[in-house]
């Protein structure tokens, strides 16, 4: 074997060592548990058994995992309504103070999640800012119950992930060579033609690959609808969390989470098998 | 001989400055229906803000463009009836040759069946009808240039704009290129403006040229026109080979140098004997009034260009012969040179930095396009 042969596979040895004790290894095990019975006093019985992929497909769970996709889904599309133009307008504005921009859009992701999660509870509660400065203007209602709703959880969810679908939509944004809506805008199409047929179908990759992140995370998160939800409205992540730390039914909860892993999963292969289809066609194509 | 006549496209004392740049400077030019017409200049004189400013990608700042008389102006570029043909192509990636060129055409909501008729006759015309399923990635540069030629074309533009349209390519296909564009400027009757920083393509393609420095207009004319009576210093050394005899106009009028007399009429002082390499004259030694000696020689295939060292300048002069039956000169050779007086340009500045060119010249400039 050459030594350049060599090198690549050494070089990967490391991080290939470390996904497989710290990610494959954890997981399998958890997963495992899944095929067994639970213990009297949680923990695991090791007698084998399917009940508990029978019990996620129980229309109670099953409700639940609809409704997580249901909030997931819309947090990625508010997430890509507001982060594509806000992509759009840093990818024109002057090459010097992009980096600035983006630093500006990505600055929240640098605090603690908890803490960013906590500020949402500062400013939704019925005392929080927003009502208190609602007063201040003059209305004198009820105080708005913004807090523990379902819009709270999804504003959440939006808040935390909009610099990865701001990044992503970016990046596809930055690479598009302003001569080709130069030359849609010559051909005759206005600023609206130009973006649907030319600028947005060139970025769909980058609105893919965002949207898939926000929802991946989104579906699977906790600690949102647990805070932002005040556990009225329970997405799988919660389910996961509950059936482990409380129900003491590790087994179940282990079969939740096979289920919502092999959901993320196959999107994100998904949406890899599209991003590899677009780049591979053209690799193709330019070897002909 | 041409009084501007049919003039599709009026460019009047137009303007572009970007901050304290200034671009494109008081131009004033007048573009003929259905000529071929070349934007001359070094990078950086301006053509390309100026073209730009034509296919509406940028607005002036003084001065209007019209259109057939219509002043276009203040029009967005997808209002205006030009199309420009960009250097990089600009092909959309996404979409086959086909969807490339019916593009323009569904734009202005045409029928179908006639989007289809017309791409059909232009992938023909330009040869493309094998690749109209390809997309870009598939295809050559060169193919890739006939793509965003046709783009262009199907739409039947009042006026073709090309951004250096050849740049790109490697000089074999971009001379046959050069005959290709001129064919298909000549079939499709439309008005082409060429920009480009290539002279030999200029002077190859071009019916008439503009020749733009630093922003500003230098001279307008037919390649010919150009070539033999270049209007000042700049020109004369950007078209084209140009020795270049710097000496004096005496009282009695005529051009010395070091070892030189030349009859050349100008006012006395200073002047520039600006002469190209094959309108020199050679002989044996003592047969011509310059005597020099042969330092290099260049063999071009078709003809052979001397170096010759004389009194009179510190460059050698290059004086072209015919390769054939061209006598037998080898390096170091001593010989006599003669300069016709009636095939070379006299450049006397007035004022430092401003060349004054002899008005031999039919000069139809308007005051205005030189300020």
């Amino acid at each position: 074997m050459s030594f350049n042969a060599t090198r690549p596979n050494l070089l990967a040895a490391p991080g290939v060592a470390w996904l497989v004790a710290f990610m494959v290894v954890p997981c399998v095990l958890v997963l495992s548990y899944a095929f067994f019975q639970r213990g009297v006093w949680g923990g695991v019985e090791y007698t084998f058994t399917l009940e508990n992929f029978a019990r996620v497909l129980d229309p109670l769970y099953a409700k639940i995992f609809l409704n997580s996709a249901r909030i997931a889904l819309t947090a990625t599309v508010v997430a890509i309504l507001i982060a594509y133009p806000a992509a759009y307008a840093i990818s024109r504005a002057p090459r010097m103070s992009q980096p600035i921009l983006l630093f500006f859009a990505v600055l929240p992701f640098w605090s603690n999640y908890l803490i960013r999660t906590y500020a949402w509870i500062v400013l939704l509660n019925r005392e929080g800012l927003i009502n208190n400065l609602l007063r201040w203007l003059g209305y004198t209602g009820e105080p708005l119950s913004m807090l523990y709703t379902e819009s709270a959880v999804i504003t959440g969810l939006v808040y935390n992930y909009l610099p990865f679908v701001i990044l992503a939509i970016y990046s596809t944004l930055s690479r598009l060579s302003p001569e080709l809506m130069e030359a849609s805008r010559d051909l005759g199409a206005g600023p609206i033609r130009t973006f649907l047929r030319v600028t947005l179908p060139l970025t769909l990759p980058g609105v893919a690959a965002g949207g898939v992140f926000v929802f991946v995370l989104s579906i699977g998160n906790f600690v949102t609808p647990a805070l932002l939800g005040g556990g009225r409205f329970q997405m799988v992540g919660n389910l996961v969390y509950d059936q482990f730390l409380t129900a003491n039914d590790w087994p179940f909860g282990a079969a939740l989470g096979a289920a919502l892993i092999l959901t993320m999963i196959a999107l994100l292969l998904l949406q890899a098998r599209a991003t590899a289809h677009a780049s591979g066609e053209r690799k193709g194509e330019a070897a002909q | 001989m041409n009084a501007s006549s049919n003039p599709i496209l009026r460019i009047e004392g137009v303007g572009k400055a970007f901050g304290p740049v200034t671009a494109v400077d008081n131009v004033t030019l007048d573009i003929r229906e259905n000529e071929f017409f070349a934007l001359l200049g070094p990078s950086g004189c301006g053509k390309t803000t100026l073209l730009r400013m034509l296919a509406g990608f940028e607005s002036p700042n003084a001065g209007r463009i019209l259109l057939e008389g219509k002043d276009i102006s203040p029009l967005p570029p997808e209002k205006r009836p030009l199309n420009l043909m960009f250097q990089s192509y600009a092909l959309f990636p996404h979409m086959t040759v086909r969807q490339n060129l019916s593009y323009g055409l569904e734009m202005e909501r045409l029928d179908k069946a006639v989007i289809r008729r017309r791409v059909d006759e232009t992938l023909a015309t330009t040869d493309l009808t094998q690749f109209a399923d390809r997309k870009p990635e598939q295809l050559s540069g060169g193919q890739k240039q006939r793509v965003a030629l046709a783009r262009a074309l199907v739409k039947r533009p009042k006026v073709l704009l090309l951004d250096e349209p050849l740049g790109a390519l490697d000089k074999k296909l971009r001379e046959k290129m050069q005959l290709e564009l001129k064919r298909m400027q000549h079939e499709a009757s439309i008005t082409f403006i060429i920009v480009t920083h290539d002279q030999e393509e200029a002077l190859v393609m071009a019916d008439r040229m503009a020749i733009l420095r630093d922003g500003r207009l230098l001279q307008v004319g037919a390649p010919e026109e150009v070539y033999e009576r270049p209007a000042d210093r700049f020109v004369a050394n950007f078209i084209g080979v140009m020795n270049f005899i710097e000496g004096a106009v005496g009282a009695d009028g005529l051009f010395r140098a070091e070892g030189l007399e030349v009859k050349a009429t100008g006012n006395a002082g200073p002047a520039t004997l600006a002469v190209r390499p094959e309108n020199i004259v050679i002989g044996p030694p003592g047969d011509q009034p310059v005597s020099g000696a042969i330092v290099d020689i260049a063999y071009h295939g078709l003809d052979r260009v001397l170096h010759v060292k004389t009194a009179a300048t510190a460059t050698p002069l290059q004086v072209r012969i015919p390769a054939s039956g061209a006598g037998n000169w080898k390096i170091g050779d001593a010989l006599s040179l003669k300069i016709d007086p009636a095939k070379c340009r006299l450049f006397q500045s007035i004022k430092r930095g401003t060349p004054c060119p002899r008005p031999l010249h039919s000069s139809r400039k308007r005051p205005s396009a030189r300020r």
